[in-house]
């Protein structure tokens, strides 16, 4: 470095980059907290899914409100679109920056700033990991319900955008019923405090309408989350079959009785299998599906919920009923259902993780109509799902550098989409639209109903900055504004 | 491929009809909440939404409902299975219920009214039938639409029918009191009280479960109190309050004449009304968004403001 520049720099601070908007990023919050280098801009182009990945613009990793108001308000002086992202485990394409936008990392803001008991809620910063605010909340007897495969990785404010699910939401809700009042900046850079702590807030439900709104309306950058006190007494029951039908029959049982567990899971015996080579967690290998059934309570009546699950399944030809004998047995049988999908690692590189809900009545016939699809386009599928939601997760399996393997995959997926709609289900329990099924959201909704989503996406964001390209289908005014920003290869490459 | 788009049968396509696309139009219930978000412009045409009970399927745990409907109709229907719905019982109807948006005054036994409402159908200011959300328990397939028009009392669509979450009955629910019992303390040992109200003196209870789990409960509030078995007590009536739990606390010295609070959850029934800061500035703004793209003419359920006590 020459004198000159040097004596530059120590007057105007860092030297300038050629680029206005990198230089007004950087000086609102600082030089290392804004990326553009390659290989950042590589990792967070994609998320977990299996979608091509974007092409991000500066990377911004803030650590404060005004620092997002900051950012906002620069992307917005440069007419640049707005991507928030957690920690990139959606699995729908969400946070996949499309048009050169800035890109929002919350992942430094993770704090836990305070725990308030008498009002059942703690406030949580973004970025904040799902498994750690509930460590953070065992030793106090709480724990943050929403419970996502991802959890030891994902984000809180990605849990917001996305309104996560897991096995243990069939009880207590998605996260949409587990936060009550969000801190959001809109993309012109507006501070919203949405919902509160009192017991029903002022105003249309925006807190509501802004959970699961996959980033498109803002960014979260600060949550109360309730704290759900845990209970005292679980019982956890294996329950072997000879057929994923008679699993599937047996969760409709149990619902129809009037009973809901803490969780209702069932994986086929091509997941089991996987999944006891990967952990022995202690499933039979022999049954043709396995269903974890959990209840929870006060130990008064504990066991008349378990007994009365044990029964259906029997009635519906269980071939084995075990319950968990102890935190040990149950703590594995769990590892066990949450590592389902590292597991399949061991037979094939890639997978394609699917999501769709049906009606409880209707899971044996689709898993059916799934397991002829996936024959019919010679895939691999497994099948490991929240069967108390009828959230089903066909998990297609396939080695990537296998020529025209893709397509087959993404024919199987439509196939299943498909099934799954006629069946009277739904696109997304809990993975959200992002880019995945925006095309498909023309089988669920008439124009009518899509407009009137864009209405809401308007209210909060009408010119469409934040991240664009998303959720609703191609001819939204939403949804094609990345088609109107092209960035100049030269600039970032 | 065979497209899943709801058929629109002839009751709500008159009712669309019946709305129209011009001039002021407010649908009317049992005004039971009438004077809720300020008085109703004169020029509005009053209509009545349709009603019955389109579907019921208690093994999914769902029913759909027209809103015209009364809620103890329906809750009628669904007691014969064994079934209620988060509505409240308050009298009323459907829509009505779900326009203004607040939950029973036993919300931690039946649940919460803005998580029960999977689907909603309505007719939009331009007249045409719109449907948000679908019939699955979980669905995350596009913006929250139900969230949007539950508690929007009837000013960004007229409603014509939901689906509903349904929830079993507990196999008991029985009610105790005592005076001087600390509502707060009892919050904190019992794990699943249906209600808990205190008038400042006496705290009631309400016990559901398993019979066992109840009489377990009951044998904890003899640490606590005096407690009696009473009566169901009737749904509170008075200015409703929107406090946080903690601030219940501090009732006995704010001044009130006479109130009961639900403890736990916050929100407290009052002889008078409460005194409501306005609205932000930037969410009074996404308020103002909101109606002028759903209403842009200003036509629906004109005069009335959400946020209005």
């Amino acid at each position: 470095m020459s004198i000159i520049e040097r004596v530059r720099r120590t007057i105007s601070g860092p030297e300038s980059s050629g680029d206005p908007l990198l230089d007004e990023l950087r000086a609102a919050l600082s030089e290392d907290r804004v990326k553009i280098d390659g290989a950042q801009r590589s990792l967070l182009g994609k998320d977990a899914s299996v979608f091509d990945g974007g092409n991000s613009g500066p990377i911004c990793y803030p650590t404060t409100t005004d620092e997002v108001v900051a950012i906002m308000k620069i992307a917005e002086s440069h007419d640049r679109a707005v991507v928030p992202r957690g920690a990139g485990t959606g699995l729908a394409g969400g946070a996949i920056p499309l048009g050169a936008p800035v890109v929002i990392a919350v992942t430094k803001m993770n704090q836990i700033l305070e725990i308030d008991e008498d009002n059942g809620i703690a406030w949580v910063e973004p970025g904040v990991i799902n498994l750690d605010l509930t460590r953070h909340l065992t030793p106090l007897g709480y724990h943050f319900a929403p419970d996502p495969s991802s959890q030891q990785v994902c984000t809180i404010g990605g849990n917001v955008a996305n309104n996560s699910g897991g096995p243990h939401c069939l009880a207590y809700g998605v996260t949409n019923s587990h936060v009550v009042a969000l801190e959001v900046v809109t993309a012109s850079g507006d501070v919203l405090m949405l919902g509160g702590l009192d017991a029903e807030p002022d105003g249309y439900d925006l807190r509501g309408v802004f959970v699961g709104s996959e980033g498109t309306l803002g960014i979260t950058t600060k949550v109360a989350v309730r704290l759900t006190r845990n209970r005292p007494a679980v019982r956890t029951l294996l329950l072997s079959f000879s057929n994923t039908r008679d699993a599937a029959n047996t969760v409709s049982g149990v619902v129809a009785a009037g009973i809901v567990p803490a969780a209702m899971e069932v994986m086929d015996q091509r997941i089991t299998v996987a999944v006891e080579n990967y952990v022995n967690a202690g499933y039979p290998t022999d049954a043709g599906a396995v269903l974890l059934a959990e209840v929870d309570g006060p130990e008064a009546g504990i066991d008349i919920d378990a007994e009365r699950i044990r029964q259906i399944g029997l009635d519906n030809n269980a071939t084995d009923v075990r319950l968990a004998g102890s935190e040990e047995e149950r703590a594995a049988l769990w590892k066990g259902r949450k590592t389902a999908f590292g597991a399949v690692a061991q037979i094939a590189p890639d997978y394609y993780l699917h999501d769709t809900v049906v009606p409880r009545s209707k899971l044996a016939d689709v898993l059916d109509e799934i397991y002829e699809i996936a024959d019919r386009h010679d895939v691999l599928v497994m099948n490991v799902f929240h069967a108390g939601d009828g959230n089903l997760h066909p998990l297609l399996i396939f080695d990537g550098r296998e020529p025209g393997v893709l397509d087959r995959i993404h024919a199987a997926g439509g196939d299943i989409i498909t099934a799954s709609l006629d069946a009277g289900g739904v696109l997304s329990g809990e993975h959200g639209i992002g880019v995945e099924k925006q095309k498909y959201m023309d089988r669920l909704f008439t124009p009518d109903d899509l407009d009137h989503q864009n209405r809401l996406r308007r209210a909060f964001d009408p010119v469409c900055r934040a991240n664009p390209g998303k959720v609703l289908p191609m001819g939204h005014s939403c949804a094609d504004i990345q088609q109107l920003r092209s960035v100049p290869a030269e600039v970032w490459g | 491929m065979t497209a899943v788009l709801y058929t629109d049968d002839a009751v709500l396509l008159d009712f669309a009809a019946d709305v129209g696309s011009e001039g002021a139009v407010a649908i009317e219930g049992a005004r039971t909440r009438w004077g809720l978000g300020g008085p109703l412009e004169e020029s509005a045409r009053l209509l009545a939404a349709p009603s019955g009970i389109v579907e019921y399927v208690p093994e999914e745990m769902i029913v759909t409902v027209r809103a015209g409907t009364t809620v103890a109709d329906l809750h009628a229907e669904l007691a014969e299975r064994g079934q209620w719905t988060a509505l409240p019982e308050r009298g009323g109807t459907v829509g009505g219920a779900v326009a203004v948006g607040q939950n029973d005054f036993r919300k931690p036994a039946r649940g919460e009214l803005r998580s029960a409402v999977l689907q909603v159908r309505y007719v939009s200011s331009e007249g045409k039938i719109v449907s948000g959300g679908g019939p699955t328990v979980k669905n995350v397939s596009g913006f929250d639409i139900p969230r949007l028009i539950t508690g929007s009392l009837g000013t960004l669509g007229c409603i014509a029918e939901v689906i509903l979450r349904t929830n079993p009955i507990p196999a008991v629910e029985r009610w105790f009191r005592a005076d001087g019992a600390d509502p707060f303390a009892l919050q904190r040992v019992l794990l699943d009280p249906g209600a808990i109200l205190w008038d400042g003196t006496s705290t009631t209870i309400q016990l559901a479960g398993h019979g066992v789990d109840v009489e377990a409960d009951i044998a904890l509030l003899a640490d606590h109190g005096q407690f009696a078995e009473v009566e169901a007590p009737a749904a509170p009536t008075g200015h409703r309050w929107s406090m946080t739990p903690a601030e219940l606390r501090n009732l006995p010295t704010a001044g009130l004449d006479a109130f009961i609070a639900e403890v736990g959850v916050g929100i407290v029934h009052a002889s008078s009304p409460q005194p409501k800061p306005p609205l932000s500035a930037s969410v009074q703004l996404v308020h103002e968004r909101m109606k002028a793209e759903f209403d842009p003419t200003n036509r629906l359920n004109p005069g009335r403001v959400v946020g209005v006590r």
